[in-house]
Order: C-alpha cells, then sequence, then structure tokens
C-alpha cells in the first residue's frame, strides 16, 4: 500500500468515525419518532464551540470538554421540549420545516454568542504526529477512533441491558405496541434527542482539534452524518457508524486522487445515488415510508 | 361474460403469506360479495386487483387483457374504481371538489391550457360541476354539495367516496366495507344504491362484513379463509357449505 | 368553488392595483430596491408554494434553480452574445430539461427522504458555481451585462420595477388559473391521499415532477430577472440558507395561498431591511419564525387569518 494512499484512509476514518456518530444520532431519533432531526449537525457545533468558550474562561480542559458535551445534551433536549413535542401530530412536511428552522435558529444564535470566527482546541494529547508505514497519525486521530468505539459499545449495552434501552428499541420496532406495553412513548422521544444530541456532541469535542470549528460546521457535518445513516440503512445505529466510515473514505480518496474541491460534493452524490438506487441501505431493516 | 379472472394468486410480505394461490372469476354485470373473517385477505385481494401491491405471483385479467403489476392509475382508465375500508378523503377539499377530482381521466387535464384558462377548459369544467352535483345527489349528498369534506360527518364521507368511484365512470367498482361503522339508518338504502348502481350496468366486488346486505345484493359470494378459497356459489349454496358453516359461520366468537 | 375564482380575480385585481399605485408613493430608489426584491422572491415562493402548500411535496433545495437560472442568463448572453430575452428563456429551458431529468427519480421519495434528496441537489449545484471559478467568478461572483429587449437597455429602478410587476401579475395569474384548474384539483387530490388520486385514474409521479418542473422553472426566470437587475451575481444567491429562506415565506406566508406566498415573501424581503439592526439576528428570526409558524400556526398567516374572519362573519 502507498504511503499516499494509507494517509488518505487515516484521515478518511478519522473523519468517517464523526460522521458515523452523527449518523447514528440520526438513526436514533428516526427509531424513536420516525422524524429526521435536520439540526442534528448543530450538535456538534454546539458542542465544540462551547468547550473553545469554557477552555478560554480558565477551566481544566476534561472539564470543558464534560460541560460542553452536557450543555448540548441540554440543548437536545429543550429542542424535543419546545419543538418537536408540541408538534408530534404534525405532518411530516411540518416537522421537516420545524427541525430546519431549529437548526437555523441555533446556527443564528449560534453567531451572536461565538461571532463569525474560526475556533480551534487544542490536541487532547500532544500534537506529535505517530509515523505508520509511511503515513502519519495524528494523536488526536487515535482519540477520535477510540471516542467513537468506545460510544458506540457503551451505546449497545445501553440497548441490551438497561430498561430505557429496551423500551426504545421497542418502541423503534412498532410505537403502538410498545405504547400499549405501557412504555412512555414520549420519554422515549426526549430520551433518543438526549442521545443523539450527547453523540453530536461527543463528535463535536473529538473532531474539533483535527477540523476547525465555526458556527458553520454543523451544516456539512450533519449533512454528510445523515448521509451516513442512509447508507447504513436508516434507523440502524450500528450500520451508520460503518455508513460513516465508507463516506469519509470515499471523500477522502476523492479528494486525493480526484479532485479536493469537489471533495465535499461527494456526499451529496453518495445521498442521491444511495436514496435512488438502494433506498434502504446496506443494512436496513426497515423500508422507507409505506404506500 | 367473464370480466375479471384472477389465476394463481399469491401475496406475501416477507415470509407471511397473505394470499394463497386464489383463482376465482367475477361475470360482468354481477354483483360479486367476498366474505371471509378478518385477515381473510379481502383488503390485500382488492389492494392487488386495484394495482396498489403487485402480486408475489399469479395473473389478474381484465376483459381478456392481463393487468398483473400495471400501476392503479392506468387501472383506473381501464375502468376499475374502488372505495376503501379506512375512507381515504381528500380532507383539503370541498365535497364536490372530492367528486371531481373523479372525473379527472374524462377531464384528460393538460398543463398549457390550465394555465392560460382557455375557453374549452372552463367549458368543460362547468360541465363536470354539473355532472358531480348529479352524482352527489344520486348517492343522497345533495346537502353537501358547498360542505368542506374536513366538516362532514362519517356516514355522508362514506357515501363521497363513493361518488367519486362512479366518477371515474367504472366497469368494474369494488366496494370495501360499505357499510361498516355507519348506523343502522345509514346502512338502510345502501342495498338499494347498490342494486341501483349495478343497473346502470358495473359489475360490483363487495367486501362486507355486514351479512345482511351480502344476502340482499348478492349474485355469488367467494368465501376467503386466511388467504384461500373456502368456497364460492350463491347464497344459498355458500349458506349451506358444510366448510363454511364449520369454519366461518359455525363458530359464532370468531365473527361477529 | 366559484365563489373561490371570484375572490381569487378579486385578490389579482386588488395586487394589480397597488402594483399600478405603488410608485407614487415609493419615496426613493432604496425602497423601490426592496420592492423589486419583493417581487422576484415572491415569484419563486408562488411556485415553490404549488409544490409544498398544493401538492404536499417538500423542496429545501429551489435557491439552485433560482443560482442557475441567475448565472446561466448572463453568461448565454455574455459569453455567446445572445440576447439577454432569449438567453432568460433559454436558461429556463435548461433548467426545465434538468429539473425534469433529476424529478423523476426524487420524487418517488417521500417525506424525509425527498427533503435530503432536494436538499443535496441544491448543495451540488451551490458546489459547482464555487468551485467552476473560471466560468463563474468562484466565490466572487461575476458582473452581469444589462438587460435589453428590441434594442431598448433595461435600466434603473423604475423600468425595473415595472418589469417585475408584470412578471409577478402574470406568475400570480397563471397559478390561480392553475390552481383552480383540473390540474391543480389533482395537484391537492395527491397531497389529501396518494393511494386515493391514483385509484382515481392520476399518474401521481407524472403530476409531481409537472409541478417539481414548473416550480423550478419559476425560480429559474426570477433568477435571472434578479441578475440582471442586480447586475452581479454571486454563489450566496444559491446557497442552502437562501432555500431554506425561500421555503420560510411559503409557509410564514401560508401553505396552499397564493396570496400568502406573497404576503410571506413581502414580510420576510422587508422586515430585515427596514429593520437594519436585525440583520445580525436575521438566521435566529428566520429560524424562529419557521418553528414558531409550524407550532402555532400550520396553515400559515392568510389562511389562519381568512379562517377567523369567515368565523367573525358568520
Amino acid at each position: 500500500m502507498s504511503a499516499d494512499l494509507l494517509q488518505f484512509l487515516v484521515a478518511g476514518v478519522t473523519v468517517g468515525a464523526c460522521y458515523g456518530l452523527v449518523g447514528v444520532g440520526f438513526s436514533i431519533i428516526y427509531n424513536a419518532s420516525q422524524v429526521i432531526n435536520f439540526a442534528q449537525g448543530e450538535f456538534v457545533m454546539i458542542a465544540g464551540l462551547g468547550t473553545t468558550s469554557l477552555l478560554a474562561a480558565g477551566m481544566p480542559y476534561a472539564v470543558a470538554i464534560a460541560l460542553g458535551v452536557l450543555i448540548t445534551v441540554l440543548v437536545g433536549v429543550a429542542l424535543e421540549a419546545l419543538a418537536i413535542a408540541p408538534a408530534r401530530q404534525s405532518s411530516v412536511v411540518t416537522l421537516i420545516i420545524i427541525t430546519v428552522g431549529a437548526s437555523i435558529f441555533l446556527r443564528g444564535a449560534a453567531e451572536l454568542v461565538w461571532g463569525r470566527n474560526f475556533r480551534s482546541l487544542p490536541p487532547f494529547s500532544g500534537a506529535e504526529p505517530i509515523a505508520l508505514g509511511g503515513a502519519v497519525i495524528q494523536p488526536q486521530s487515535l482519540w477520535v477512533l477510540g471516542g467513537t468505539a468506545i460510544s458506540v459499545v457503551l451505546l449497545s449495552l445501553f440497548f441490551a441491558a438497561t430498561r430505557s434501552g429496551k423500551a426504545m428499541l421497542a418502541t423503534a420496532c412498532n410505537p403502538n405496541v410498545a405504547l400499549l406495553l405501557g412504555i412512555d412513548t414520549r420519554a422515549v422521544l426526549r430520551l433518543s434527542f438526549a442521545i443523539a444530541a450527547l453523540l453530536g456532541g461527543i463528535a463535536g469535542v473529538l473532531i474539533a482539534p483535527i477540523s476547525l470549528t465555526y458556527t458553520d460546521v454543523g451544516v456539512m457535518l450533519g449533512l454528510k452524518g445523515f448521509c451516513a445513516a442512509i447508507l447504513g440503512g436508516l434507523g440502524n445505529p450500528f450500520g451508520a457508524v460503518v455508513g460513516g466510515l465508507i463516506v469519509g473514505v470515499t471523500e477522502a480518496l476523492t479528494a486525493g486522487y480526484l479532485s479536493s474541491a469537489y471533495k465535499d460534493a461527494v456526499a451529496f452524490v453518495m445521498i442521491l445515488v444511495v436514496l435512488i438506487v438502494m433506498p434502504r441501505g446496506l443494512f436496513g431493516a426497515k423500508a422507507g415510508e409505506r404506500v | 361474460m367473464t370480466q375479471l379472472v384472477v389465476e394463481g394468486l399469491h401475496k406475501s410480505f416477507g415470509a407471511f403469506a397473505v394470499l394463497h394461490d386464489l383463482t376465482f372469476s367475477i361475470r360482468e354485470g354481477s354483483i360479486h360479495s367476498i366474505i371471509g373473517p378478518n385477515g381473510a385477505g379481502k383488503t390485500t385481494l382488492f389492494n392487488v386487483i386495484t394495482g396498489l401491491y403487485p402480486p408475489t405471483h399469479g395473473r389478474v385479467l381484465f376483459n381478456g387483457a392481463d393487468i398483473t403489476g400495471r400501476p392503479a392509475h392506468a387501472l383506473a382508465a381501464l375502468g376499475i374504481s374502488r372505495t376503501f375500508q379506512n375512507l381515504q378523503i381528500f380532507l383539503n377539499m370541498s365535497a364536490l371538489d372530492n367528486v371531481l377530482v373523479g372525473y379527472h381521466l374524462s377531464c384528460r387535464p393538460r398543463l398549457l391550457p390550465s394555465l392560460f384558462r382557455w375557453p374549452a377548459v372552463v367549458r368543460r369544467d362547468h360541465e363536470y360541476r354539473q355532472r358531480a352535483e348529479q352524482l352527489m345527489a344520486f348517492v343522497g349528498l345533495s346537502a353537501f354539495v358547498g360542505a368542506e369534506a374536513s366538516a362532514m360527518p362519517y356516514g355522508a364521507l362514506k357515501r363521497l367516496e363513493l361518488a367519486r368511484a362512479l366518477a371515474v365512470q367504472p366497469k368494474m367498482l369494488l366496494l370495501d366495507e360499505p357499510a361498516a361503522g355507519l348506523n343502522p339508518k345509514e346502512t338502510g338504502d345502501l342495498d338499494t344504491l347498490i342494486q341501483r348502481i349495478a343497473e346502470r350496468g358495473v359489475t360490483i366486488v363487495l367486501v362486507e362484513h355486514d351479512m345482511r346486505l351480502v344476502w340482499a345484493v348478492s349474485n355469488h359470494i367467494l368465501v376467503l379463509d386466511e388467504g384461500r378459497k373456502l368456497a364460492e356459489g350463491t347464497g344459498a349454496e355458500v349458506r349451506h357449505n358444510p366448510d363454511v358453516v364449520a369454519a366461518y359461520l359455525g363458530e359464532g366468537g370468531r365473527h361477529r | 368553488m366559484v365563489d373561490h375564482r371570484r375572490k381569487g380575480t378579486r385578490g389579482l385585481v386588488l395586487l394589480a392595483l397597488i402594483i399600478v399605485a405603488l410608485p407614487a408613493v415609493i419615496p426613493n430608489a432604496y425602497i423601490y430596491d426592496v420592492v423589486i426584491l419583493i417581487g422576484i422572491n415572491a415569484i419563486v415562493c408562488i411556485g415553490l408554494n404549488l409544490l409544498i402548500g398544493y401538492a404536499g411535496q417538500i423542496s429545501l433545495g429551489h435557491a439552485g434553480f433560482f443560482g442557475l437560472g441567475a448565472y446561466a442568463s448572463p453568461l448565454l448572453s455574455d459569453r455567446l452574445d445572445w440576447p439577454p430575452a432569449l438567453a432568460l428563456l433559454a436558461a429556463a429551458m435548461a433548467v426545465g430539461l434538468l429539473s425534469f431529468a433529476v424529478a423523476k427519480p426524487i420524487l418517488k421519495l417521500r417525506g424525509h427522504y425527498l427533503a435530503m434528496a432536494t436538499l443535496g441537489l441544491g448543495i451540488i449545484i451551490s458546489i459547482v458555481l464555487n468551485q467552476e471559478g473560471q466560468l463563474t467568478g468562484g466565490p466572487d461572483g461575476m458582473p452581469v451585462p444589462p438587460f435589453s429587449l428590441l434594442g431598448q437597455r433595461a435600466e434603473g429602478e423604475a423600468t425595473w420595477y415595472w418589469i417585475v410587476g408584470a412578471l409577478l401579475l402574470a406568475t400570480v395569474w397563471l397559478t390561480l388559473n392553475l390552481v383552480d384548474s383540473p390540474v391543480g384539483r389533482a395537484l391537492r387530490a395527491l397531497h389529501g391521499s396518494e393511494v386515493a388520486a391514483a385509484v382515481t385514474g392520476i399518474d401521481v409521479l407524472r403530476y409531481k415532477i409537472m409541478v417539481f418542473v414548473l416550480s423550478a422553472v419559476l425560480a429559474s426566470v426570477a433568477g435571472s430577472v434578479y441578475a440582471h437587475y442586480a447586475g452581479f451575481i454571486t454563489p450566496s444567491e444559491a446557497t442552502f440558507f437562501r432555500s431554506i429562506e425561500f421555503v420560510t415565506m411559503v409557509v410564514l406566508g401560508g401553505m396552499a395561498s397564493t396570496f400568502g406566498a406573497l404576503i410571506g415573501a413581502a414580510l420576510l424581503t422587508a422586515l430585515p431591511q427596514v429593520l437594519t439592526p436585525l440583520q445580525d439576528y436575521q438566521m435566529l428570526t428566520f429560524g424562529a419564525v419557521l418553528v414558531g409558524t409550524m407550532v402555532f400556526m400550520p396553515k400559515g398567516l392568510v389562511p389562519s387569518l381568512a379562517e377567523r374572519l369567515a368565523r367573525h362573519r358568520r
């Protein structure tokens, strides 16, 4: 394997892991409510920018990260309570417009708080690149991969071993039956926004030291995360991780070998192709909306 | 003359088979009822015949032509129309507009004449409005000509759907539980209405749980059970068929 | 429904009167500019409302078509030396063809999938406009030659006011006709129930494609007019946020209401201009307006007010 290729793969897998985390958030909310949360990318942005501010305020790095992610979770819960819950019975188009509006609102609010400048976080542990077969790996890449892996493992434990997790799975399978079984599907929805915000927040702080963070960072990350979720089969959280890696690697290879100008177009071409050719994605158990 | 032939029809959703190797035919001009317990596959059968679901295998012939797998709008053009068990009314429109949509195929609307409101479009629209009002009167909805669909009671909506289906000018009309959810008064003149539609030369295929209505109007009855044909024949033949008595009428608790 | 038509005609006459009377009270070129922008946005929104409000489909990428019209018309008239009016029509046709080509696979998708596909399409268009610098001038944009018809050059706010006013009036007239025709009924029908529309003989996909192409062509024409009027065009006219602006205008004014789309466009174009201090809060406001309208007044301003008025009269 050439050093170039290896380098591109490392970059692709790193950023792809973040797309995956964002994608898992899409899938979890979709499972709980059949809603696509267009504000998913804003979670990434809030966590990244929030942490830079907390750090600047003199907090220890670890505390700043924890608080940054916590703020993001609170925003996610507030979003559900203020914008989604009051409109639960609305049509799909209405719900789309609501989450799109929420994402624009959050971006507007972020611009007021943080301005339009690019900000960055320092790497979690040193900036000394690690050499690997001709390629170099930033230590932060390892944090990203490790963080993603741990998040995914904890998430699967949550689904398998806790009451809330099982309630979420049941609701995903059949909301009506879940309701009959006495599951509070309203609480499941709230929880799904909290978890989606948590995962988006984790992705946000993991990636911020590599790619700068700014108020519009969530747009592309959110959309690519959606591409990951679609590719992995919407509603299949772990498919989304694989989907994210595929999107990240394809993007990195395109940038490396074809055209860096059209790097960002890759994910959107993929969204179109996947939606049109195989709307169930690679591992989709669920079909699209039924006739 | 035979109008509809269903041959070896099979429909499954994933591993779950709803219709098994179903074969029967329907004569032109008859009132043909399909009965059976809930889950027997009656609505699925309607959905396959009207082109909403493709069958897993098997064929459907209409007036001798193979129509298997053709899209619903193409089948409407051939003269197959239907109502729905769970009402599919255009609630965002007026009652009259609901019926007018039924004349879609007769109108053959085109984009440019519609954009520029050619006199021919206006004239024809006026003509269809009158016909739609007559049709509403025919099903007993004269009082609702000016109403918004969303403001109409359930029983009236069922008739509205019937009027819309008739506006398609069908050769064959499939009625999916027309009496369900109606009070006895509302059901009362439904049998006369169905017979009057049949007298216009429209073949009626009726799925219904109200056995009084079924016995009153049917020339021919097909009994389905778990997606298979259990029996068929005239009312009397079916009523005395031992299989039907055992599986269907005999077990009082299984069916209302 | 005759009543419906009479109301539409009354609205059309009122709009014509307003367009004729307005110059008497417009004090300066700045207000002219705002009014012209309202007209251009309204044309896009009226088309988009056919798709969202009447047919019940969604597009989060219509700024892409607006942008294509904005770039294609000046490029054709500048590089190929075509008369601008011909270039505008050719651009509209090209956008029509492009939207037709993508509509078939895309409009088979529903709900969220359709939203994401149109969003992706819009962003791809915006990326292309940004990256093809030799043709478009890249992110810095490009100057646009002035518009002329039969040797007459369109210059100055007053001239453009009449051009845009006439176009807007024509758009409203055509739209009212369409909505009140069997085609318009078919569109509302597939919004109400796709299954029922199909069994009454409506080729659902064909009608979705038709209305998608129609709205894309209107956006393209509005885009071309905007480019020639402004004399300069940048890719910011084709961004995702611009697409959302159009959707917000439609939603605020009122879905399935042509005059609603017009009023939504007027309010949301004028407000940020009039309240300049709000400029920094534009995104915040648009987001809040979107969420607030959907949660508290899902039908939008005009239909909600009309309903209230009707109840009052009774």
